[in-house]
């Protein structure tokens, strides 16, 4: 039998209660912000990828096997301790005056992610009829704005199952920030646990913030796409 | 209007048109028909350059499709196209999918393109579908917002492209009448199509074509009492009696 003192006030009230409270805010923080921009940049590098000028199209190929094949945790650490050694000076004085942990996490998150993504959308691109990018074309319509406001759309309605699975895995990735000193969730667990020893109690707070987090993503892009991207519930 | 010179275009082996020579006046109505896989869709499609071609010149209210001068997006705008399978917009309203190229590139404002996209259903006959999703219209209804759209941009030209063909025989003819309307109206026309009574009635030409070849090319009165080509004799035996 095990004799550990359960002690929830630990996690509920007080001082450790204030640490999960900031780093479930920094979570959210971090993963609106590179929800947002990975979906953006998916979108973009889909787009190249299926280029016609083969410049670009070799580009978007070369990004996606990078960031796909390579560990999060590595790029997160090449962003953070790497990428400012070959930056100007003025930028990394710069940087210094700025929350450089945070953005380096933004950065590898929405980067890492949005090469996921952007495959994705690909496949939704690839779903749509050929004819509704020759009736755009035909309406006068150029290559390029004819995705926008014309297939894209579309491709995304298709895509939502898998791109709920991108951002829950971005939300839950984001405890990665840790490592360089993020003080986000996880690392706010962790420093309760260092304080007080209640580390059951921690985690516990923790994981269950990462479940809420994870349901409120889900439901929201799923109400995102019943009320606005797709009311009628077709193809 | 629209001046085909010496056109050829090859899929690989195959010659899909073949030294075609054909001149669509303003104002004129032309029907094109012959056989499946006789090149006519090709040839319709090839005017807007949905096709390209590999040989000769096409030349579309003064531009030459082949002159890198030409932008074809400007010049597409002033083309309406209909295609078989009406290929309407399937995540906008139907007053949405007549709206969306004004506004975008017309530069229409959004009430402006309403106010005309309003009116242009009504002239289809679907007023009170303006803010049904494609989905929920028949064929025939889909296929009348699709000439709707394409007359929003109001194009010099429209072609049509089978566009009674992928509906149900008692949907024919209220898309045939919007066309014969049309027609009317002076616009240029050039369609492909198995509606012979369309072409008797409302066509100033029709073009008969087999293997990318023009064999025909005459009156409807012509065409219809004395086809001159055998191939031609043949086709408006099968169509127009296809039990004998």
């Amino acid at each position: 039998m095990f004799n550990y003192q359960f002690d929830w006030a630990v996690v509920t009230s007080g001082q450790y209660a204030q640490w999960l409270l900031a780093g479930m805010k920094v979570t959210i923080e971090l993963s609106v912000v590179a929800i947002v921009g990975s979906f953006i940049l998916g979108l973009i590098i889909a787009v190249m990828r299926m280029s016609n000028v083969k410049p670009i199209l070799w580009f978007a190929h070369a990004y996606l096997e990078f960031f796909r094949n390579t560990p999060l945790l590595v790029q997160i650490f090449f962003w953070y301790f790497g990428s400012y050694k070959i930056l100007p000076k003025v930028v990394n004085d710069w940087l210094n005056t700025t929350n450089f942990e945070f953005s380096a996490a933004v950065i590898a998150l929405t980067i890492y992610t949005s090469a996921f993504i952007a495959e994705d959308i690909r496949s939704g691109v690839r779903a749509i009829p050929k004819e509704q990018m020759e009736v755009a074309q035909s309406s006068g319509f150029s290559y390029l704005r004819s995705m926008y406001y014309i297939i894209l759309p579309q491709a995304v309605r298709l895509t939502i199952p898998p791109l709920i699975n991108q951002f829950l895995n971005l939300a839950k990735n984001s405890s990665l920030a840790m490592t360089i000193g993020v003080a986000e969730l996880t690392y706010q667990a962790r420093q309760v646990e260092s304080y007080t020893f209640k580390g059951f109690e921690a985690f516990t707070a923790a994981t269950l913030v990462y479940l809420i987090l994870s349901i409120v993503i889900t439901w929201m892009v799923t109400l995102y796409n019943k009320q606005v991207l797709n009311p009628l519930g077709v193809r | 209007m629209i001046k085909f010179q010496g056109v050829h275009k090859w899929f690989k082996d195959l010659h899909v048109l073949n030294d075609v020579n054909l001149h669509v006046k303003q104002g004129d109505v032309l029907v094109v028909c012959g056989p499946s896989g006789s090149g006519k869709s090709t040839l319709i499609r090839a005017v807007n350059k949905l096709e390209p071609i590999q040989k000769g010149r096409i030349i579309v209210d003064g531009k030459d499709l082949s002159d890198a001068k030409t932008d074809i997006n400007q010049l597409r705008a002033e083309i309406g196209f209909v295609f078989q399978q009406f290929n309407l917009y399937p995540h906008l309203t139907a007053l949405k999918n007549i709206t969306l190229a004004p506004i975008k590139i017309r530069k229409l404002s959004r009430q402006e393109a309403e106010g005309q996209a309003t009116t242009l259903l009504e002239r289809v006959g679907l007023a009170d579908k303006r803010d049904a999703y494609p989905a929920q219209l028949s064929g025939g209804q889909q296929q009348r917002v699709a000439i709707a759209r394409s007359l929003a941009m109001k194009p010099k030209i429209m072609l049509f492209d089978e566009p009674t063909s992928a509906l149900d025989p008692e949907m024919i003819g209220e898309v045939l009448q919007v066309m014969q309307g049309l027609a009317h109206t002076g616009m240029t026309l050039m369609v492909v199509t198995h509606e012979m009574g369309f072409a008797r009635e409302v066509a100033d030409r029709v073009v008969f074509m087999d293997y990318g070849v023009i064999l025909e090319e005459a009156t409807p009165e012509e065409f219809f009492r004395n086809p001159r080509h055998e191939r031609a004799q043949l086709f408006l035996k099968e169509i127009l009696s296809p039990m004998h």
